[in-house]
């Protein structure tokens, strides 16, 4: 972890009508950081992520992703960085090989890095035997082991993961996270957000948003010792309970 | 002796003209008035065998009753008797929150008002809201809302299919409240959920993976079947510590655990233990810990996976 | 009784609180009465027709020839009294009647003129006026042959007549095209797409497991549907009588009466349709594919079915929208009765309990 800063928020807003679902949020995330973005459902983080990625468009703030501005230079935001959510990751069916094939075609891979880069993939993950097979008859826990490779196959600067291990077994949870933690000690930069409290310790830092507010950000050591906590799930618990937005 | 309200005999069911095994062989038996939890990640064949004990797919081979209906032959007299929440919260998004309670009452033959004593203290949480639209409800109130449409026709057996997915922690944790108050009345609960640590809050738990049960007690009988002795350790750099840990060939098993490593012994003796943390010590490793603990279930989970 | 009723309650709901399926439902007749407001010309071929002959002398049998041995009729009849012309074209399949009066001949040759009456079924007002063209063609050349064989002007003069539609009104042809269209498309497509919308979401497993009989769910979603099909039909009615002078000369009360038929037909039709897909996309799709455009293409409103190879018009009888098209012009503007409509009815009917028999027995009690 460098002190190099590759995400800078200024009081970042974004309006739907009269309701405002991410309220003037500043923060700051340093590269090869793994920052958990924490908070319930509906306190505004889809929203947050979005506009981070540069899907959306903020109602006001500023912010830089990578060096890029969030208004004006959405499209280089995009070429570096990576994207992997629960939902979708990869094309069912379409084989491994060419999922890899495509998305690294997309993030603009020569033919002979895509090579390579197939190559080691598929090494790393174990999934010789698998390579020609539709991704529809992988498990659950290998497509998402999968996805998330393909995600960070271009190296990008900073990679965003929306709740990549929901839903997934034990075992293939924490060989996820070793992912994780080669990539960032590649310098990548991993914005996780997560439902685990366990996973919330793995974190260099995290934040907890509210109704909108990040309410607090911290090292999970940190956080435990200022809400006098055990575990992470204890200060989740305490931030979350009085919260507006989840009778909305 | 209790009765046995819902019974399984090797139930097997497959997809795909056999090539995907989403059921392999199981049986169990749930006692009438527990509350029983299936522990399982996706794809592990929770919503397949609730699906067969609701009636909604045959099985390919086995058999399985409910109230001492077989689930092939008797389906329509389950179909009476049973509350059903599917895993998506299977509301009316246009309806009103009254209008999708009334309407399901209707279903079952039944009222509102007749078997109002058994959702009230769930209801009284909506009632602010009920002319609102349930597409329009946040995650936590459609999930109260479902389980209100589930038991409004006084059910003998409710079955809940990952009830709790997608919906923040305080709506998990008040919704675990309200299952328990629902025990107390003599229904029959099946729960299924991938959050081991919900397992704890279940009478009587199954762990599942993969189509087949690994283990079925309760939930201290369980941790009391883990084999090894678990510790728990820590030290200034989790990651390296990790790595460390895994290369050891003292160390038998490794699994990161938050803010701690859980690991167990090749050599189940005090010596292991000296021993580790002296070589961590030379590995220039601040602030070690080392621990006796007792196990959860998540760790007799991946126990049993392997 | 009561749960039905709470299940049709529930998908009136449904319905009123889309806005785009409304606007769809309501919307969709208004502009295809507008768009249709071209309809197609093709050349007609071996057109039936019937001649009375009252003179039957020599001029008259060379125009007959020479109408045998056009391509474009057919002579179906020759009738011994004007008076059966009526009853051929109630009968159906005559299009075009012409009358050559007793002295034929002797006025060409003394008066140096005849005349010629051609009477044409100008409910198809396109097929009439080119029926009647090219009859009148027909005449002409025989005309100019006299002329050129005697140096005198011989002039025969053709008298028009349209029958039960004199101002050839395009609305009589496409307004009954457009009915069946409607109908066909709410009732299939908005049917299966709400069911299978059911199984989308999830909402149809829970009322699996629950006592009420499925096939019930089914038939309280085609109620909404039928009411709001049966609304629709009386504002395209209106609106046709009103802004395009579209007559209806027959029993109201028939025509609600067999549209009703149409309506449960294409019900029935989208409940089959819903029972083999398992995405509302899908369902839509098969709707346009297996039935909107086969409905366009084979109905007859677009295309004279008298004008396609034999194997498409074979196709075009298994198009209930086909038998309603005929119902409807028959009582609209030939202003008929049951009577004369009975065998299309019966052939409705029988569609309609095929395919309620059909979908009734494929309806499936479980998930896959």
């Amino acid at each position: 972890m460098t002190n190099e800063v590759v995400i800078k928020t200024d009081k970042l807003t974004k309006r739907f009508g009269n309701f405002i679902a991410t309220n003037e949020v500043t923060f700051e995330v340093y590269a090869g950081e793994i920052f958990g973005f924490l908070g319930a459902n509906g306190a505004g983080k889809t929203t947050a992520m979005k506009m981070l990625c540069g899907l959306s468009k903020p109602s006001s703030g500023n912010a830089t992703i990578a060096g890029f501005d969030i208004y004006k230079q959405t499209e280089e935001i995009k070429k570096n960085i990576g994207y992997m959510s629960q939902k979708f990751s990869l094309y069912e069916d379409l084989t491994v090989i060419e999922n890899i094939q495509f998305f690294g075609g997309i993030y603009g891979l020569s033919d002979k890095q895509l090579k390579a880069k197939s190559n080691e993939l598929i090494e790393t993950l174990g999934l010789q035997s698998e390579a020609k097979k539709l991704v529809a008859s992988l498990p659950l826990g290998w497509k998402q082991k999968l996805a998330f490779s393909v995600a960070v196959i271009h190296e990008p600067k900073i990679v965003f993961l929306d709740e990549p291990t929901g839903g997934v077994d034990p075992v293939t949870r924490r060989q996820f996270w070793d992912l994780i933690y080669q990539a960032a000690d590649r310098d990548i930069t991993i914005f996780v957000t997560t439902h685990y409290m366990d996973e919330a310790e793995y974190c260099n830092r995290i934040s907890m948003m509210v109704d909108g507010v990040i309410k607090a950000l911290d090292t999970p050591a940190n956080l435990k010792q200022q809400y006098s906590a055990n575990s992470m799930d204890d200060v989740f618990y305490e931030l979350a309970r009085g919260a507006k937005r989840k009778s909305d | 002796m209790t009765m046995a309200d819902v019974v399984l005999n090797n139930i097997v069911k497959t997809y795909n003209k056999g090539e995907v095994k989403a059921v392999n062989n199981v049986s169990f038996e749930v006692n009438k008035g527990e509350l029983f939890g299936l522990i399982g990640a996706d794809g592990a064949g929770k919503t397949s065998i609730f699906r067969i004990l609701t009636t909604l797919l045959l099985p390919d081979s086995g058999t399985a009753s409910v109230n001492g209906c077989d689930v092939v032959k008797d389906y329509k007299a389950i179909r009476k008797n049973v509350g059903y929440m599917p895993g998506k919260f299977s509301l009316y998004q246009d309806l009103s929150v009254e209008e999708n309670l009334n309407f399901f009452a209707t279903v079952f033959n039944t009222t509102v008002a007749e078997n109002y004593d058994l959702v009230k203290d769930i209801y009284v949480q909506l009632e602010p809201f009920k002319t609102r639209r349930a597409g329009k409800l946040s995650g936590g109130m459609k999930q109260k809302l479902a389980l209100c449409c589930a038991l409004i026709h006084r059910p003998t057996v409710l079955f809940l299919d990952e009830p709790t997915t997608g919906v923040d922690v305080v709506s998990r944790k008040e919704f675990w409240e309200m299952l328990k108050g629902l025990k107390q009345q003599g229904i029959t609960i099946l729960v299924s959920t991938p959050y081991m640590d919900e397992a704890t809050l279940c009478e009587r738990i199954a762990l599942i993976q993969n189509g087949s049960i690994m283990s079925i007690d309760t939930p201290d009988t369980i941790i009391k079947q883990y084999p090894d002795t678990l510790f728990a350790v820590r030290a200034d750099n989790m990651s390296r510590l990790l790595n460390v840990l895994r290369s050891n060939n003292q160390v038998k098993s490794c699994f990161s655990f938050g803010d701690f490593h859980h690991i167990t012994f090749q050599n189940d003796n005090e010596r292991s233990q000296n021993e580790l943390i002296q070589t961590l010590q030379e590995a220039d490793f601040q602030d070690i810990e080392l621990k006796h603990i007792t196990p959860s279930i998540e760790d007799c989970f991946i126990n049993l996976m392997n | 009784m009561k749960q039905f009723l709470s299940f049709v309650r529930k998908e009136f709901y449904h319905v009123f609180r889309d806005s785009k399926t409304l606007l769809m439902l309501f919307g969709l007749p208004i502009v295809q009465i507008v768009l249709f407001g071209f309809a197609l010309t093709n050349e007609i071929k071996n057109s039936k027709i019937v001649i009375c002959d009252y003179a039957k002398d020599e001029a008259t049998q060379q125009i007959i020839n020479k109408i045998e041995a056009s391509r474009n009729f057919e002579i179906q009849k020759a009738l011994m009294s004007h008076k059966q012309i009526e009853e051929a074209f109630k009968e159906g399949n005559t299009k075009l009647a012409i009358i050559f009066p007793t002295n034929f001949n002797k006025d060409l040759l003394h008066l140096n003129q005849a005349q010629v009456q051609i009477i044409a079924d100008a409910s198809d007002p396109n097929t009439a006026n080119t029926l009647t063209n090219y009859a009148t063609n027909i005449i002409m050349d025989y005309q100019q042959e006299l002329m050129k064989n005697n140096a005198m002007p011989f002039r025969i003069i053709p008298e028009l007549r349209m029958l039960y539609n004199p101002e050839l009104k395009g609305a009589t042809n496409f307004v009954p095209g457009v009915m069946a269209l409607v109908l066909m498309l709410i009732c299939v497509m908005m049917t299966s797409v709400s069911i299978v919308r059911e199984k989308e979401t999830g909402t149809m497993e829970v009322l699996l497991v629950s006592p009420f009989n499925p096939f019930l769910v089914i038939i309280s979603k085609a109620i909404p549907y039928l009411f709001l099909s049966l609304i629709n039909l009386t504002i395209i009615l209106v609106l046709s009588i009103t802004l395009l002078d579209m007559p209806i000369n027959g029993s109201v009360l028939l025509l609600f009466a067999t549209s009703t038929l149409l309506i449960i037909c294409a019900l029935s039709l989208g409940l089959l349709i819903s029972n083999v897909t398992q995405s509302q996309q899908a369902a839509m799709l098969i709707s346009m594919m297996g039935m909107l455009v086969p409905t366009m293409l084979f109905t007859g409103f677009m295309f004279p079915i008298e004008n396609m190879p034999v194997p498409l018009q074979v196709i075009c009888n298994l198009i209930p929208s086909k038998w309603y098209y005929t119902i409807v012009k028959s009582i609209m503007i030939k202003g008929l009765g049951f009577s004369a409509i009975w065998k299309e009815i019966l052939v409705l009917f029988g569609m309609t309990c095929f395919l309620l028999v059909v979908s009734f027995k494929k309806f499936k009690t479980r998930l896959v």
